[in-house]
């Protein structure tokens, strides 16, 4: 069946009040960024508190479903038969021949929800469910009617054309990226921030992201695969701008400086102050990590407390409950999970402490970045003022 | 400064090189099997890249058979001559310290039936002709070694081999990677008694994705392509004329002014050891002076990882290989390093350079001088 059109369900965004134009409106756009690369021609509106997607001609069936399931905000995709107004007697013809199409020999229970948008239509909802049911029920003997638990939902929409549907995609729900503002995320190179940078986008907020780039000590390739990964997320999330911040300098006056074991809570910390800076300069007003109480030293709830202390912003951890095999599973599901587990060294591990502080005390780790005083303010300036950025799409 | 140290993993293309891989790819652009004109052309470019190469080896034309570089050619000596004589034995030899693309053919071949035996080298990376002829069985079909070793440079005693195999088992097959020696030296298969030899263009500035295997008449392969029967039924697949023809043409230009070519490389070499001496902390692998290979310096750096230095030299506009760069994508211990019993403070610092020539004196003292500048630094920050 060569159905053209797409009807897009959207849930939570239909509450939104006095505001739902402005969700809508994310929502087409992010529908029209996200086929972009979809092999056809697509008009994407906004028409009566519905969204469709029409296929002007030729088009892939497939691209577009998997292209339209990566839409934060779509609850549903249901592929739509759009048919011309011929009478009534067309219409149950047409009907019989979709259902036809989709089972030769149906046997299941089904209900009608017929809808009638445009009012001039000679019969009224009701009507149209009777006598579209006794139509089925002649044509297929085996069907049975069930208005409460039916296991085939047939919809007909009466509008300027006629539209029937009974399959509905489930979308990846969540709300139009851009409706929510704008938040920073932490992204290194591992399996955990790309899934809490696309969590945080789901709930649609626009991400950036910052890398710490530390060459020598980390190559080229690292930054090439946090690039890849940015990409893969801005297939959901819209295009990323990804600050890509040179660390070294900093990590190595640390190293110098302060104790080895609490070197990369002391890294950390800075990591988390530049972030802050970066994301205030680009109006972010929220970092996120991919943090997992406990995964690693600096994740304990005393290591977390004592990074958190240096940014007034607030910080969202959306994976913190998580297993690492849960966040492993969304990783794949979003596929980023093959990037993440390229073996390439990220500025965290290089220098690592074979005993890393796992209770740091916050006054210990203040005391000992105080040695750091001389130079840091320096050093931070410019790696913020020097960070490349890098449009992810 | 750009210093490119890494000429082991590949090596620019020359101009004229490039000039006919044009040439083929644009005009002469026919395919050798039709019928026509057009495919005459092409087909006259393989002759002409057959008949050098033949030359080379001192071998028969139809002795040449074009793959699609080392890898293939390896795959195709081992695969092939071990299914075609499985039916004399199921036996085979090799060292330790092989490339990757012999070493998990051999893995393969073991998972198919076949029992490998993996010799060891001594602390230079040689192998003992005497051990091999003593792993000959009755059942042993095939041995396999390099030439010269991809990673450290040490260069095989493959006559040595040859005869003493031969004395024990003449029917036993001789197979020889020379994909870094091809070049370096005048190698004559007959002669030295090698059955497959097996060539890789891009070491010799020529095109990636070219390559050959020498197989002495009469020595039976098995092929891995099937189809529309070129290059005798062995390789099917339309010949890949683009990259015969820049091979032919490398091969031409490596072996011209080949003394003097060689002993430039061995002057230069001399003179990166010598100097590489003075440095602390640092250690040579298969230091054989001219008994190893013009172009391949392995050296350790001890307390340094050598994927930093790699990335710091890089930063500096040279570029080496940490360890062997085919396998450097995934970091894993260097089976060669770890064969010639390499010191574990070494293992994991072990920077390969390795010259062309094309390589200047002012290159690499540069690279000395950056090395000198970078070593102390890079040492004072490891992982405690």
């Amino acid at each position: 069946m060569a159905l053209k059109a797409f009807l897009i369900k959207y849930g939570e965004i239909g509450i939104k009040g006095k505001n739902r134009y402005l969700f809508e409106d994310a929502l087409l756009s992010q529908i029209r960024f996200a086929l972009r690369d979809v092999e056809g021609k697509f008009s994407v509106s906004k028409e009566q508190g519905r969204i469709y997607v029409e296929a002007q001609g030729e088009y892939d069936y497939e691209e577009t479903i998997a292209a339209l399931k990566r839409v934060f905000g779509i609850v549903g995709i249901c592929p739509v038969l759009q048919i011309e107004d011929k009478g009534f007697e067309d219409l149950a013809e047409q009907i019989l021949d979709y259902i036809r199409q989709i089972d030769p020999d149906p046997a299941r229970t089904f209900k009608v929800h017929a809808r009638r948008a445009r009012k001039n239509y000679p019969m009224d909802s009701m009507t149209i469910n009777c006598e579209l049911g006794e139509r089925i029920l002649r044509e297929f003997p085996k069907m049975r009617v069930d208005v409460h638990q039916p296991q085939f939902n047939l919809y007909v929409e009466i509008r300027k054309q006629i539209h029937i549907y009974s399959e509905t995609i489930p979308g990846c729900g969540g709300m139009p990226v851009g409706t929510n503002g704008k938040a920073m995320l932490l992204l290194s190179g591992g399996i955990d921030s790309p899934v809490a940078g696309w969590m945080v986008a789901k709930r649609g907020v626009q991400i950036e992201a910052t890398y710490f780039h530390a060459p020598p000590y980390t190559s080229e390739r690292a930054k090439q695969k946090v690039v890849d990964l940015a990409v893969l997320v801005a297939r959901y999330a819209g295009p990323i701008r990804l600050h890509i911040v040179n660390f070294t300098d900093i990590q190595l006056y640390i190293y110098d400086q302060c104790p080895h074991e609490e070197l990369t809570i002391i890294m950390r910390r800075y990591m988390m102050r530049i972030a802050e800076r970066i994301a205030k300069e680009s109006n972010a007003l929220g970092l996120i990590t991919g943090e997992s109480i406990g995964q690693v030293a600096s994740q304990t709830i005393q290591s977390l407390y004592a990074t958190n202390e240096v940014c007034k912003m607030p910080v969202f951890r959306p994976v913190i409950g998580f297993d690492k095999l849960e966040i492993i599973e969304i990783a794949k599901k979003i596929q980023t999970y093959e990037t993440s587990i390229q073996p390439f060294e990220d500025c965290c591990t290089i220098f690592v402490a074979k005993h890393p502080v796992t209770k740091p005390s916050l006054k210990v780790i203040q005391r000992s970045e105080e040695k750091l005083q001389e130079k840091i303010e320096a050093m931070v300036d410019l790696a913020v003022s020097g960070r490349e950025i890098v449009v992810c799409k | 400064m750009i210093a490119y140290l890494d000429n082991s993993a590949t090596t620019p293309v020359l101009d004229s090189v490039k000039d006919i891989v044009v040439k083929t790819m644009i005009s002469d652009y026919g395919n050798p099997s039709s019928m026509h004109g057009k495919g005459l052309d092409a087909e006259r470019y393989i002759k002409e890249a057959r008949a050098i190469l033949a030359k080379i080896l001192k071998a028969e034309e139809n002795e040449i058979l074009f793959t699609s570089g080392g890898t293939e050619a390896n795959n195709l000596a081992l695969i092939g001559a071990a299914m075609a004589n499985r039916r004399a034995g199921k036996h085979l030899i090799t060292s330790s310290i092989e490339h990757a693309s012999v070493r998990n053919v051999m893995n393969y071949l073991e998972e198919e039936g076949f029992s490998v035996t993996f010799l060891p080298v001594d602390s230079n990376g040689l192998l003992d002709p005497k051990r091999v002829a003593d792993a000959v069985r009755e059942d042993t079909i095939l041995v396999s070694t390099m030439y010269v070793n991809n990673e450290i440079g040490t260069v095989e005693p493959i006559e040595e081999i040859a005869a003493q195999i031969k004395k024990k088992k003449p029917e036993v097959l001789f197979h020889v990677d020379a994909i870094q020696a091809f070049g370096k030296y005048r190698i004559y298969p007959k002669r030295m008694g090698i059955d497959l030899l097996s060539v890789s263009g891009h070491k010799i500035h020529g095109p990636k994705g070219s390559g050959f295997l020498y197989i002495r008449s009469g020595v039976k392969v098995r092929p891995m392509l099937l189809g529309g029967g070129q290059q005798k039924g062995i390789r099917s697949g339309t010949e890949n004329v683009p990259a015969i023809a820049g091979l032919g043409c490398a091969a031409r230009e490596a072996y011209r002014d080949f003394e003097q070519k060689q002993e430039q490389l061995y002057a230069l070499k001399a003179r990166f050891i010598e100097e590489i001496r003075q440095l602390e902390g640092v250690q040579i692998h298969g230091d054989l002076g001219e008994q190893s290979a013009p172009h391949i310096v392995s050296v350790g750096f001890a307390g340094i990882r050598s994927e930093v230095l790699l990335h710091a030299l890089e930063e500096r506009g040279i570029f080496v290989s940490a360890g062997s760069a085919c396998a450097s994508n995934k970091p894993a211990v260097s089976a060669t390093l770890k064969g010639i019993g390499v010191k574990k403070e070494y293992l994991d610092s072990t920077i390969r350079f390795s010259f062309s020539v094309f390589t200047t004196e002012e290159e690499i003292l540069y690279c000395l001088s950056v090395l000198k500048e970078l070593l102390d630094g890079l040492r004072r920050y490891t992982r405690k």
